[in-house]
């Protein structure tokens, strides 16, 4: 009994310390986001975007490919509300010129979250094995797009902050999911 | 085949209140035959201007959205035919200004030019309606009817350069302050 008490106290022990995909959605909600652009990725579909896709206040759009995402959000933005473009980091990759053009150049607002496949917990997306990982927040940085790491729990505080930056000055951003939200 | 500058004439005198968004040749020449603080030309990429006509039809489903998309535009992204449709956005209106070529890069023809219907394409991927026009007198008694049907419907218009020359204004097309007024014209028409 004492064994099972003691491996229930590891389990909650473990869940606290994991990051929380209802944490996730309670924040973006927070950021005053309503639509989600979504084409599922693998660290972020079990939980988050389902999650998302039974929320009563989110509407999901699924996109055929990452890049009609960069295009739905701007509309969004210029119809007066705010959304999010739910991605993996090869999405993210395919749709750099949407966001070059639309995004950076012609100044929108567009908020990317963004799933590393791969990415090891703990390590730096520079310093992953996967290549993939490796090159995003260095081509990030050249395109001059903000971006910050959301893979321990209390990293959800960053989402808000970081969707009213993007806001204030209409630029995109980039929030980077570095392990998979449970 | 239609004078494009005709067939944006047509479209323009049965315009009310409805965004127009644009891109390419049909955007240089339709925010200079019809201005209006809802003409939206800020898509910035090939291959957006369907994505971001959706964004809006869906932030503003008050508002009837017709997008002017170009013919290697939309095959850049034929996919966002299927989101459109899945999306079930019933206040858009998507034509495709169909030339058969890249115009603004040099005239070469597209893939398969005249040899695939956008139209059975558009109608496949789920669009209520899909029509296609090549003589101007049929698309400007189809107009009426066509803004006023639930969507997504789906237009191609066949057409080919006007003798008309409309100069670029590359400046005007990517303005953020024409784009901000856009946003505040669109806010200031509340739905009611």
């Amino acid at each position: 009994m004492a064994r099972r008490f003691a491996s229930l106290e590891a389990a909650v022990a473990q869940v606290e310390a994991a990051l929380r995909a209802d944490a996730i959605i309670r924040e973006i909600k927070r950021a005053g986001i309503r639509f989600v652009a979504a084409l599922p990725d693998a660290t972020t579909s079990h939980y988050l975007l389902r999650g998302l896709l039974r929320d009563p206040d989110i509407r999901v759009v699924q996109v055929c490919k990452e890049d009609e995402g960069v295009g739905i959000c701007s509309g969004l933005y210029c119809a007066g509300e705010r959304s999010l473009l739910l991605m993996q980091e090869t999405g993210l990759l395919d749709s750099l010129n949407a966001v070059r053009g639309t995004a950076v150049e012609n100044e929108f607002p567009v908020c990317m979250m963004v799933g590393l496949l791969g990415k090891e917990p703990g390590v730096k997306p520079t310093e992953s094995k996967q290549y993939g990982v490796r090159i995003v927040e260095p081509i990030l940085d050249a395109m001059g797009v903000d971006h910050a790491l959301v893979e321990e729990p209390d990293d959800v505080m960053k989402i808000v902050p970081a969707v009213e930056r993007a806001y204030e000055r209409l630029q995109p951003t980039a929030l980077l999911i570095g392990r998979e939200p449970r | 085949m239609m004078k494009r500058d005709e067939c944006l004439k047509a479209l323009a005198s049965h315009r009310t209140d409805e965004i127009v968004v644009a891109v390419y040749k049909a955007a240089q020449e339709f925010i200079q035959i019809a201005p209006s603080e809802l003409n939206y030309t800020f898509a910035g990429a090939m291959g957006q201007a369907a994505p971001h006509a959706l964004g809006l039809a869906l932030g503003r489903p008050d508002k009837r959205v017709i997008v002017l998309d170009g013919d290697g535009s939309l095959l850049m992204n034929l996919g966002s035919l299927i989101t459109i449709a899945h999306a079930g956005a019933k206040n858009l209106v998507h034509c495709v200004c169909e030339n058969g070529t890249y115009e603004t890069n040099g005239s070469i023809p597209i893939p398969g030019a005249g040899k695939f219907s956008f139209a059975k394409i558009a109608r496949a991927a789920g669009y209520r309606a899909a029509y296609e026009f090549g003589e101007l007198e049929e698309w400007q008694d189809a107009l009426p009817g066509i803004l006023r049907e639930e969507g997504p419907v789906f237009v191609d218009l066949k057409v080919e350069p006007g003798t008309v020359t409309y100069p670029d204004n590359f400046r005007l097309l990517r303005s953020v302050e024409a784009r901000e007024a856009f946003r505040k014209a669109l806010r200031d028409q509340v739905a009611v």
